[in-house]
């Protein structure tokens, strides 16, 4: 699964994106950044409010509690500050 | 008849007066253009710049996709907007939005709803960078700017 991050989350993590293989019990956006959290202390601060971050499967928001299988691109940012 | 939205997402700045003049061209059933131009502030002198990141792809859908929800609900005639990345210095252009449509409460109001989904819906973020070289942060999401959506539930 290829992952991307941006602004805050991709500076805390080191990089922008990288390819992870999921394990079978991460099935929703939610239960990916709680996996996430656990890779280590970078991903640890990453996601330390993990109510802030934002979620897009394939570049579409989508919802913590909605399933992200099948998903080619899931992407985790903080929220949108354009404009 | 509705044109489709141009939606741009581009480093380099934009010309207001083109941009209206480019979608107004050659119709004569457009009674009512609204334009906002949103610039980068100094913040009382302290800031030096501000650095705007995208998530490339996704912008550029998620604006077409506001664009396109504008245009249906307000029956607007054409849609253009804009959006800049990179480094922006104060007094510099960041976002565009034209809204034209026959009469004028539909193009403030296509406008205004552009830029309100745009604000928290449209994945960019700004960073700050500071006139004394200090570390700037990411400007926060504000509350305020998720209140505006309400309005238009």
């Amino acid at each position: 699964m290829k992952l991307v991050y941006f602004a805050w989350v991709r500076e805390r993590i080191g990089k922008g994106e990288e390819e992870l293989d999921l394990p079978e019990s991460v099935v929703t956006a939610g239960d990916l950044i709680q996996y996430l959290s656990g890779l280590g202390e970078e991903y640890e601060a990453a996601f330390q409010f993990p109510q802030a971050i934002r979620v897009a499967v394939n570049q579409e928001h989508v919802e913590h509690h909605e399933p992200i299988a099948g998903a080619r691109e899931i992407g985790l940012f903080p929220p949108m500050t354009g404009g | 008849m509705a044109a489709a939205p141009s939606i741009r997402v581009q480093r380099e700045d934009f010309d207001a007066t083109a941009e209206t003049a480019a979608l107004t061209a050659g119709r004569q059933d457009i009674g009512a253009v609204v334009s906002f131009v949103g610039l980068c502030r100094d913040e009382a002198g302290t800031l030096s710049a501000l650095e705007l990141e995208h998530y490339p792809g996704m912008a550029e859908a998620e604006m077409r996709r506001i664009a396109g929800i504008a245009i249906e609900r307000f029956g607007l005639l054409c849609l253009t907007a804009i959006h800049r990345y990179g480094k922006i210095a104060p007094g510099e252009n960041i976002v565009l939005v034209i809204a034209a449509a026959p009469h004028r409460q539909a193009a403030f109001d296509g406008a205004a709803f552009m830029m309100d989904y745009l604000k928290t819906s449209a994945p960019f973020w700004k960073k700050e960078h500071r006139r004394d070289g200090s570390a700037g942060d990411w400007v926060s999401a504000k509350d305020a700017d998720t209140r505006a959506l309400d309005k238009w539930r």
